[in-house]
């Protein structure tokens, strides 16, 4: 039974692991914090049951889908269809009462359906008229993708929907506009509607589409046989329609005398967010985490405190989950934790290590040494490559990150995982660098 | 000062009386410097059969020459060996679990991420003066305003707990308990009181309770024990009942209320845990009689006001070291240096063995003060004689004056445990004042 009283704002719940306990002398205090949230019980997300709305006011989505019409995409033709097939798949997976448009990119935006600069309402009449205009899709021209995210968001700005998201598929290089051009309109974009990006084919650049992705706050991916798509769209769309409140940030509260080191998402994937703090009010500052439905991401939060004796106790920073409103002050989401420090004597407290912890950072180091191998087999170092990615061998192999240690093995050839060594291969398939490249962000979760 | 062994009031072998300087006793010969000095800090620790963990830090460990690893075989093959790092980590301070004899306590450095910080318990609000109302400045940066959870909104300075020093004073028995130095928060809990007797001379009642750190929520078990055994106390006394047998219906009492504690463990941590414990010492002091009560090694003193008659200790702790020197295994001087000393062998808590409550009553024929006390005090003056010289000589005037010095001078030895004393003079008045 729906749950009326429910409002379908998730509840959020904010964990920190730690150890709090420093040595005499120490400043550095590390912490995890995992931010779950749980939708509105029964009531489920915003789109799930527009049944609950009242009457006249539709779920509270947009979605913008861009597909790639540059002319490589006839190269086979069978990415074209595949591109084709997976919008329909992605347009049937819209749930009624949610915003949508389709537009085909090449150097130039062009609103596919349903035109006019609107957006349409999802029913089945609309569904159907949508899959109707992807026939007129056809190849050519060059690619500009800034051009379709600034599209995409003067459509979806145009509903008063709190959920706003975009789906871009591309299969080649941004070639027709500036880097500068692309980082341009992402700076515009972001914060405004969260974005996935997806690469078809193996003549894309990973660096792009994971740029996208991160600047937008949503997932990459590389989905390297065109075939491949339509799972992959339709999975998106149902992530997208499972989101349930937009553009929440992660508030980190520091007392005086203290910095801050570093804050990133550590899981599912790893994404820095240091520099992307905006300041709220004294000694706080936002990081944007964009839009949740249910689900748990993990931070790590690297603070500086000063110096205390022993027996002191501090708190080294407060963490909360806030909706900053342009106006006004921020809308809390109630959860909070508390990441605190403890001077001890204690040399087995102070000493020990946060499993959680520990796991993330190794983690990190996992992405960060194959992002370095894999450039420095790009450049031709051999030996630098090899230590590079077999470090990273190790750290998956210890940290039992299946998927990872699976991608790495299709670059190198493992001799022994624990120790790291590794011979890298000779021949590679393309898209195997860059399926691990695309992923070597995602981290597994510390086993309980 | 191994060569000059601290000044023993007497022979650890034989209980011969030493003058100050004697090298070997005068009766027994025993070679008073072999006594080891007693360690700097006493924790209660553990005795579960295997020896426990040296407390030396990884960098003071003795460094040695470990010998060369014999190889499997002939063919120069180096032995297999371990890397910690191959071995995957157990609980979440990446410990082994400790395997928990039962019967004996762990009161040593619990395990960090076994217990959070409590947050200031509101009922202990009454045992202190209620600060001013209005907002609460932080005490360490004096600039910040003080947030709900007790850090300063400025500097994140965690503010002083309720219980990190309280004080209380009656007409006739005063009492203070400090957080000590080195621990984070005060586990030590006392109630005192005084009442009427039927025949309306007063009696003054004295708890003390120590909460076990290696169990779960030690601080609330200390609180719930020494106000279960001061209610009943109040409820007993003035019913006629002998004070011994209501010091021992209040242990009794105090341990139920312990544990009921047990039963209101969250469950979620449960395999983790184990039960609230804390030890207790009471004292009743009548116009005639001196009633002591314990369990485990909390400690009550007789401190004559006439320093000539000598002190005394009115309670036997449930200690390993106790049972090592009653059993005549090991002298006290041995015995206490050792550092299994602290581990204790009775207390209250829903894990305790047969719960044993120890009582004794004395008859003073002078007067003097009982100084009721957790080893946070007795760890830096054990002997009854040491504890006498700390004691103010007006101690039977201005007890909580007293009991403020003698928590001094355990922070000034170090403070390395939480510390609590209570000062009772005896006689206690015979017109009673009724009930402060």
């Amino acid at each position: 039974m729906a749950n009326f009283s429910k409002s379908n704002v998730p509840q959020f719940s904010v964990d920190v692991y730690q150890n709090e306990y420093l040595p005499e002398g120490g400043r550095e205090v590390n912490a995890i914090v995992t931010v779950t949230s749980t939708g509105g019980g029964t009531v489920g997300s915003a789109v799930a049951a527009p049944h609950l709305y009242t009457p006249g006011q539709g779920p509270d989505a947009a979605v913008a889908i861009m597909v790639d019409c540059s002319g490589s995409m006839d190269y086979p033709p069978t990415k074209m269809r595949g591109a084709r097939d997976a919008t329909a798949a992605a347009i049937d997976a819209v749930r009624d009462g949610v915003h949508f448009a389709v537009i085909g990119g090449t150097h130039v935006a062009k609103e596919v359906y349903p035109g006019g600069g609107q957006l349409a309402v999802a029913d089945a009449g609309t569904r159907e008229q949508a899959k109707q205009a992807l026939r007129k899709l056809s190849a050519g021209g060059g690619t500009a993708i800034g051009t379709w995210l600034r599209l995409a968001d003067r459509l979806l700005a145009s509903a008063d929907v709190t959920i706003r998201h975009g789906i871009v598929l591309t299969d080649g290089r941004n070639e027709h506009e500036s880097a500068e051009d692309l980082k341009a309109a992402l700076d515009a974009c972001a914060g405004r509607f969260t974005c996935d990006a997806r690469g078809v084919g193996t003549d894309w650049e990973v660096k792009e589409v994971t740029g996208i992705a991160s600047a937008l706050l949503g997932t990459a991916d590389i989905v390297a046989d065109p075939a491949g798509l339509s799972a992959d769209f339709t999975q998106m769309m149902e992530t997208a329609m499972g989101k349930e409140v937009a553009d929440v940030a992660l508030r980190l509260w520091t007392p005086v005398g203290t910095a801050i080191k570093f804050v990133k998402q550590v899981a599912p994937t790893v994404e820095e967010l240091t520099d992307r703090r905006t300041e709220a009010g004294p000694r706080a500052g936002d990081y944007p985490t964009g839009s949740w439905g249910d689900e748990s991401r993990d931070y790590h939060v690297c603070v500086e405190v000063p110096e205390a004796g022993i027996g002191q106790e501090m708190l080294a920073a407060r963490v909360s989950l806030v909706i900053p409103q342009p106006d006004g002050p921020a809308q809390p989401l109630g959860a909070q934790g508390l990441v605190r420090a403890v001077w001890t004597d204690d040399m087995a407290a102070s000493t020990s290590i946060n499993p959680q912890v520990a796991h993330y950072t190794g983690q990190a180091e996992l992405a960060q040494v194959i992002q370095q191998g894999l450039d420095a087999r790009k450049a031709g170092d051999v030996d630098g490559a090899t230590a590079k990615l077999g470090r990273a061998v190790q750290l998956a192999s210890v940290s039992g990150n299946a998927d990872t240690a699976k991608l790495l093995a299709k670059v190198v050839d493992v001799v022994d995982a624990p120790a790291g060594t590794v011979r890298l291969k000779a021949k590679v398939e393309e898209a195997d660098e860059m399926t691990l490249e695309t992923r070597s962000t995602k981290t597994v979760r510390v086993k309980k | 000062m191994s060569q000059m062994p601290p000044a023993l009031s007497k022979c650890p072998s034989c209980e011969e009386p030493l003058d100050s300087g004697d090298r070997f006793c005068g009766a027994c010969g025993y070679d008073l410097s072999a006594v080891p000095a007693p360690p700097d800090d006493n924790p209660t620790i553990t005795m579960n059969g295997t020896a426990p963990h040296p407390p030396y830090p990884p960098s003071a460990a003795p460094s040695v020459d470990w010998p060369i690893a014999p190889e499997t075989d002939s063919s120069h093959r180096p032995a297999p060996v371990h890397v910690p790092s191959e071995i995957q980590g157990t609980d979440s301070a990446g410990h082994e679990l400790p395997a928990h004899a039962s019967g004996v306590r762990f009161d040593g450095p619990p395990h960090p991420d076994e217990y959070t910080l409590q947050a200031p318990d509101p009922r202990t609000a009454d045992f202190v003066t209620t600060p001013s109302s209005g907002t609460k400045v932080c005490v360490a940066c004096r600039a910040g305003q003080v947030d709900q959870d007790g850090y300063c909104e400025n500097c994140g300075h965690a503010q002083p707990r309720e219980r990190d020093h309280m004080e209380q004073e009656l007409d006739a028995v005063s009492a203070v308990s400090d957080r000590g130095l080195r621990h984070h928060r005060n586990e030590d809990a006392f109630a005192i009181s005084s009442t009427a007797l039927p025949d309306g001379s007063s009696a003054v009642v004295a708890i003390v309770c120590d909460g076990v750190s290696s169990a779960t929520r030690p601080d609330e078990a200390s609180l719930a024990a020494s106000r279960a055994a001061n209610e009943s106390l109040l409820e007993a006394l003035p019913r006629g009942t002998h004070p011994q047998q209501a010091m021992h219906d209040a242990i009794i009492a105090a341990s139920r209320a312990v544990n009921a504690l047990a039963g209101a463990a969250p469950a979620e941590h449960a395999p983790h845990q184990n039960a609230p414990a804390c030890t207790l010492v009471g004292a009743v002091v009548t116009p005639t009689l001196l009633i002591v009560g314990w369990v485990g090694d909390s400690r009550a003193y007789w401190v004559p006001v006439d320093r000539t008659s000598p002190a005394a200790r009115l309670t036997e702790d449930d200690s390993w070291a106790a049972q090592m020197v009653a059993a005549g295994l090991m002298n006290e001087a041995e015995a206490y240096a050792d550092e299994r000393a602290h581990a204790i062998t009775g207390w209250l808590g829903a894990d305790a063995y047969e719960l044993e409550p120890h009582t004794a009553s004395f008859k003073p024929d002078r007067p003097g003060v009982v100084v009721v006390c957790t080893d946070g005090l007795w760890n830096y003056a054990e002997a009854a004689e040491e504890l006498a010289q700390v004691t103010p000589l007006d101690a039977a005037l201005r007890p909580l004056h007293s009991a403020q010095v003698l928590v001094g001078h355990a922070l000034d030895g170090g403070g390395h445990d939480n510390v609590t004393v209570a000062v009772l003079p005896f006689p206690a008045p015979s017109m009673g004042a009724g009930s402060a």
